[in-house]
């Protein structure tokens, strides 16, 4: 059975075979903003800049990571009954200067990782809907190397 | 320098799971408060309340709450909210009050009821709300930020699961003798390690629970103190609710993301090193001065994260001050004395205001059971979400 691929949320990334996260970019100090923010700057100062629409680094290092030993409470939904707890890292894009929150992968498990480990971004299934669509979401996949520079 | 205020009553509801409404928790400790300052409240001038989003409206307005509880009598009111940061504010909201003069009395509550199990974000569908679609994208709890925060300690700071324990065992041991904490109990390291993991490296017994309580403080201004009969009274020398600088560049509850730092270059001093910093400038005074601290121990490792942050150590010796025993009670700067959220659980209006309580007890000789010799100086800090900061310094 084929099922359909939708974004778990519009906007945030893309959905071709090398994904990217979505952002947006301050037209005058060159900060860079995940979540898209669409509204303002938030840099100081910068609040006439206009905020362009730019695809972030696919590649990043692990800041930290941690796991999810109990099953989150709604509006989380649960792939699994009964829960197996999965990883989530928090990931630094080099360029853009930014920590960014997903899952890793599934089958990714803490004893994989270290701080400064090399990631990059990948869809993978968040549930499946009503209609049996699957619904996927950004998450964070090793890459097998440690990033340039990592401590 | 700002002027200093007194603090001329503490009480507290003890720490529970009691299920019943937060306003008579609130009124239990408001009661205690007046009690231990020798005032009527139809003296008070002035109530700040700090609030609870779990309660209903009267939680949203505690201010007018308590006001109405105790009896109105036609003073001006305030409610705070900041999240874990609430009772802080309520606290500099009554602070201000008397520092400028428009009062010389006036009463800081704050109460909570809460609901088992994880902290969770407001039903319905709210794909605008970032706590909400944390929760529904990522399954990211408050504990996945307290195991993120935990796991940088080991792999940058040699931290060690057995250095996690010993926090615990601590808080433990301190907080067996205080009335108002709602685990006394001691526990063995072992145990601590038999729990199951939460958001690892944390474990059950590292993460603090969700409580109920309520805690209360009668604050006056230094001449109206002395003139009812407070001479020498615990004051409260700097009230920092500071917010973060752009960049923010360490991720806190409840973001997706840090700030990016590609624009506008980083600050040299985090969040939560800012909140202490800005207490310490106003006081005039600095972290060698402080012989007491209670700090948010919302895991026990965020606990080794607030000695840095604090200046209690340098960044990366906290692990060293825990194994010295420095901020075990008989140490050098003992933290968390009261047993900390370890032995309370968070009731989130409360907890701020418990934390000032608790330093008044201790700079007064009368933390019965978990007295630190001669403590002259006390710090206290938190971080509510959303970028509350928050920490109180008090001197006698």
């Amino acid at each position: 059975m084929t099922h359909t691929r939708v974004a778990a949320i519009e906007g945030w990334f893309t959905l071709d075979d090398e994904p990217h996260l979505l952002g947006t970019r301050c037209s005058e100090s060159g900060t860079f903003y995940f979540p898209p923010e669409t509204t303002m700057s938030r840099a100081p100062g910068c609040s006439a800049a206009t905020l362009e629409p730019v695809q972030l680094s696919r590649i990043g290092r692990v800041w930290s990571y941690t796991n999810a030993g109990y099953k989150p409470p709604p509006p989380y939904i649960a792939m699994t009954d009964p829960h197996v707890p999965f990883v989530i890292a928090a990931v630094e894009l080099i360029e853009e200067r930014i920590v960014i929150l997903g899952q890793m992968v599934g089958g990714v498990t803490v004893d994989d990782l270290a701080v400064g480990d090399e990631v990059e971004v990948a869809l993978d299934t968040l549930h499946f809907d009503d209609d049996g669509n699957e619904v996927v979401v950004w998450k964070w996949k090793p890459t097998g190397r440690r990033a340039e520079g990592a401590q | 320098m700002v002027d200093e205020i007194a603090i001329i009553g503490a009480g507290m509801h003890p720490w529970g799971k009691w299920g019943r409404n937060f306003v008579e928790y609130g009124v239990a400790a408001i009661s205690d408060a007046l009690t231990d300052a020798a005032v009527d409240y139809r003296d008070i001038q002035f109530v700040a309340g700090a609030d609870t989003m779990r309660n209903g409206y009267p939680g949203y307005v505690a201010g007018a709450t308590f006001a109405q509880a105790m009896g109105w009598t036609g003073i001006p009111v305030t409610s705070a909210y900041g999240a874990c940061a609430s009772g802080a504010m309520a606290i500099e909201a009554a602070r201000q009050r008397i520092l400028a003069g428009l009062c010389d009395v006036a009463l800081v509550v704050g109460a909570d009821t809460t609901p088992k199990g994880f902290l969770a974000p407001q039903s319905g569908e709210r794909w605008t709300d970032p706590d909400w679609l944390r929760f529904r994208l990522i399954g990211a709890t408050n504990p996945t930020y307290f195991g993120l925060y935990a796991r940088r300690r080991i792999d940058l700071y040699g931290a060690t699961e057995d250095d996690f324990a010993a926090v615990k065992v601590k808080n433990a041991r301190h907080g067996l003798n205080n009335p108002y904490a709602r685990y006394r109990k001691e526990y063995t390291a072992e145990e601590i390690m038999a729990s199951p993991i939460v958001a690892d490296p944390l474990r059950l017994l590292h993460i603090c629970a969700t409580s109920d309580g309520g805690a209360a403080l009668v604050l006056a201004s230094m001449d109206w103190a002395r003139a009812h009969g407070h001479a020498n009274p615990v004051r409260i020398k700097a009230v920092s609710t500071i917010t973060p600088t752009f960049p923010n560049t360490v991720i806190d509850m409840p973001g997706f993301s840090t700030d990016s730092a590609a624009g506008v270059p980083a600050p040299e001093r985090t969040f939560k090193q800012a909140i202490g910093d800005a207490a310490y400038a106003q006081a005039g005074i600095g972290p060698e001065d402080i012989n007491v601290a209670e700090v948010y121990d919302l895991s026990s490792a965020l606990e080794l994260d607030w000695y840095e942050d604090l200046g209690l150590c340098e960044v990366g010796g906290a692990e060293q001050l825990l194994r010295d025993g420095d901020t075990t009670i008989g140490g050098r700067v003992p933290v968390n004395p009261s047993g900390g959220l370890s032995c309370f659980g968070e009731a989130v209006p409360a907890q701020a205001i418990a934390q000032v309580c608790e330093l008044t007890w201790q700079l007064r000789g009368e933390a019965t059971g978990r007295q630190v010799d001669n403590a002259t100086a006390g710090i206290t800090a938190n971080q509510g979400l959303f970028g509350h900061g928050s920490a109180v310094i008090v001197s006698r």
